[in-house]
């Protein structure tokens, strides 16, 4: 047993870590943030360039073929960093087609850098439910007609090809009946509303009117779509929880770093017991987040889908709850400053409630854990 | 990263699990997996049967008597047990003053005490706390004054664990009053049955006795009973604070425990289904379970700092806290799990004398005792505000 991480991934992260701090400073950040198009060529370039977006495709593809343990280092970075470029999307696009296989032409291009994914999945009503699909694909001739709307599609915007989530079967709440697709984005038909998050991401709302599909944007099986959007979104929420385990360390260095300078009644504010303590939960909670994120990371992976499922679930809740409770006391010790715009840590702290709302909040995943069979079984 | 057990690990962990089917008495199994009292018959048999197989300095090296067990090994004997529901081996005499005895500790006591711990032929208890001192340790007032070729010792111990089997005690006194205050402590190991001192029972919540008063009124104490040097017995207890602190969070434990509270609740009522199925209190289950295998999670990566020999070091103060948030969770819905039969109260049933409880619910009946007692733990062996007070400052440098 070992928790050592490679020398490769150590280099991935200094990589990635002498950039963030070069050339991604939060000044930078936020003009990027404020310009019309939301997110950086010159970044992606550097992303491309350090091989992160060859990282996660397998080497036939010309990727890396990285592990999800590889990722969770990726990720811990990108969010020490608070970077706002479509990676996530794109990783998790790259997984739907690596999981329904046959896309090798596609996994090629996002290794190289030249095409960004994103996964357009949910729907107003649909909440973090992912099998409840609106949204249709009707069979015409060899093809597909696709029709509906997708709600807050992360990085929907930016992407050059979207996967869908669409019903060519069964009831609008049912797993069975699903299907995915590879869409263009600029394909006739689709319409996209794209807006900035609050965290300084950017999503989109994304229309379907009569898109015409040749059969080959199929991913995988016609109706068994389920299996694959279940996985994929399990390897998103890892990714995630690994991202959420960086904001935690960059907040908790920028608050422990303010309790030793703030100087408040003669003293660093850091004297004050009421605020260690604090402090020192803050630490426990992000270490314990950080176990999580580890498990997940290994057990995604995983041939058992109940077990994949069981882990993500626990690591996605139990980060959730450290995240909330790292970013409400980081603000909280800042003081005034940490209600203003102007500190890297108040966007940590956005930033870390935004993961939680992304592919299953705290609840979501609580329940979703307790519903694994296993969690009926005693002693 | 690799978190599987190596071929090696995986044969020790069976033969430990050989070892236990074919050792632990099922009486002594029943009475720890229903949560009864265990008496100091049952805690001595046990130890005495380890004893038997070589497996009971777990961390002692083996010049010893000890097995020189790596931290993996430790961590799966202690699992094992919580797995089977061994009784515990008590710590005071094998984590405790052992390690002491064995870093600072001459020759003579070196052979007379470490294979009698081993025996279990002497029950050991610790005279750390004093009245009014909680966990300012260093403030304690109990005085020996040097008298030829003895001290005698005058004053007060308290939450003396076990005190009333033990045979011997090993205590922190005062041998200088105007060094600083840290710095006039001697570590002194006393014969319970020296004339002079009194045990005084101090009952728990949950109506057990656990823990007690120790008195000394001039109570001859012979110099070779001095562990080192006079006035350095701070150094020994702070060496023996950060000693042996692995299984602080006693994850086995919670795991079985955690399996138990879903039997219990699995077999409750609410709304004609089982308890484990109403959402409200499957989410506090689940809460808890999530948090077990975080800190499963923790343990393991503090275990592997331990095998490169980097630690535990403060970390187990963070072992601790969430342990011990662990334990008082569990048991806090073992009770909300029970609801109204959490209300009769049936010694004579904890205490094994009677086979069924009073009210007829053998699950039910320690858990509200169980609850009160386990609210100990965030208090002792430093409360968790001491604990975070020593993260602040050994990690967090604040």
């Amino acid at each position: 047993m070992n928790f050592n991480i490679t020398q490769e991934q150590q280099q991935f992260a200094d990589a990635l870590r002498r950039w963030v701090d070069k050339d991604y400073s939060f000044e930078h950040r936020n003009k990027i943030i404020h310009s019309e198009q939301g997110v950086s060529g010159e970044a992606w370039a550097t992303l491309v360039e350090l091989g992160m977006t060859a990282l996660p495709v397998p080497e036939e593809q010309g990727g890396f073929n990285g592990s999800a343990i590889d990722m969770m280092v990726v990720m811990q970075e990108l969010g020490r960093g608070l970077v706002v470029e479509p990676y996530f999307a794109t990783v998790l696009g790259a997984q739907f087609l690596k999981l329904a296989g046959g896309q090798e032409a596609l996994l090629e291009q996002v290794a190289g850098g030249e095409l960004k994914l994103a996964a357009a999945l949910g729907e107003k009503q649909s909440r973090y439910e992912m099998f409840d699909i609106a949204t249709t694909a009707k069979k015409n001739g060899d093809g597909y007609v696709l029709n509906g709307t997708k709600t807050v599609v992360i990085h929907g915007g930016q992407a050059d090809k979207l996967i869908v989530s669409a019903r060519t079967g069964s009831g609008q709440r049912d797993t069975s009946g699903i299907s995915l697709f590879v869409v263009p984005a600029d394909a006739a038909g689709v319409s996209r509303r794209d807006y900035r998050t609050i965290d300084g991401q950017r999503a989109a709302d994304i229309t379907f009117s009569n898109v015409q599909m040749p059969a080959s944007a199929l991913l995988g099986k016609e109706g068994a779509g389920w299996d694959i959007l279940e996985a994929a979104t399990d390897y998103g929420a890892t990714l995630l929880c690994a991202e959420a385990v960086g904001a935690m360390e960059a907040l908790n260095a920028a608050t422990l770093e303010y309790l030793k300078t703030r100087q408040q009644f003669g003293v660093p504010i850091g004297k004050f017991q009421a605020l260690q303590h604090r402090m020192a939960e803050m630490f426990m909670q992000m270490e314990q987040a950080r176990s999580m994120a580890t498990l997940a990371a290994v057990k995604v992976a995983s041939s058992d889908p109940e077990e994949r499922r069981r882990t993500v679930s626990a690591a996605k809740a139990r980060i959730g709850q450290a995240a909330k409770y790292v970013g409400q006391q980081a603000v909280q010790l800042h003081g005034g400053m940490g209600v203003t715009n102007e500190l890297p840590a108040a966007h940590h702290f956005k930033r870390l409630t935004m993961i939680d709302v992304t592919l299953g909040d705290t609840d979501y995943h609580l329940a979703r854990f307790a519903a694994q069979p296993g969690f009926k079984k005693s002693a | 990263m690799d978190l599987n057990y190596t071929a090696d690990d995986l044969a020790f962990r069976d033969s430990v699990r050989a070892f236990l089917d074919a050792s632990l008495p099922k009486d002594l199994q029943d009475k720890v997996l229903n949560h009864k009292r265990l008496s100091k018959e049952d805690i001595v048999r046990w130890h005495k049967i380890v004893a038997k197989q070589g497996w009971v300095g777990t961390g002692w090296p083996v010049e010893h008597g000890g097995t020189g067990w790596s931290p993996v090994q430790r961590h799966i004997w202690e699992e094992e047990c919580a797995r089977a529901g061994t009784p515990p081996i008590l710590p005071f005499g094998v984590n405790m003053v052992a390690p002491v005895i064995m870093a600072f500790g001459n020759e003579a006591q070196k052979r007379h005490y470490l294979p009698r711990i081993l025996s279990c032929e002497d029950w050991w208890c610790q005279g750390y706390s004093e009245p009014g001192s909680g966990s300012d340790l260093a403030s304690l007032k109990t005085r020996a004054e040097r008298q030829g070729d003895h001290y005698i010792v005058n004053g007060q111990k308290t939450w003396t664990t076990l005190a009333q089997h033990a045979d011997m005690i090993f205590c922190l006194v005062r041998t200088d009053p105007n060094a600083r205050k840290q710095e006039g402590i001697s570590f002194l190991l006393i014969d319970m049955k020296t004339p002079g001192i009194t045990v005084r029972p101090i009952i728990m919540l949950d109506e057990d006795h656990e823990v007690n008063e120790v008195f000394f009124d001039n109570v001859k104490v012979p110099v070779q009973n001095l562990i080192g040097e006079e006035n350095k017995g701070w150094t020994y207890a702070k060496y023996l604070l950060g000693h042996e602190r692995t299984n602080i969070a006693a994850v086995g434990r919670a795991k079985r425990e955690l399996l138990f509270l879903k039997r219990v609740a699995n077999e409750q009522r609410k709304n004609g289904k089982p308890l484990l199925e109403d959402p409200v209190f499957a989410s506090k289950v689940a809460s808890l379970e999530i948090e077990i295998m975080a800190l499963e999670m923790t343990v393991l990566r503090v275990l592997s700092l331990e095998s490169a020999k980097r630690g535990p070091g403060p970390e187990a103060s963070m072992l601790k806290v969430k342990g011990t948030e662990v334990q008082q969770m569990l048991t806090e819905l073992m009770v909300e799990a029970v609801g109204p039969y959490a209300l009769p109260f049936d010694a004579t049933y904890l205490e094994g004398e009677r086979e069924h409880s009073i009210a007829q619910d053998d699950d039910a009946a320690p858990l509200a005792p169980y609850y009160f007692n386990y609210r100990k733990t965030s208090i002792y062996g430093g409360s968790n505000e001491i604990q975070k007070n020593i993260i602040t400052q050994m990690i967090l440098g604040l």
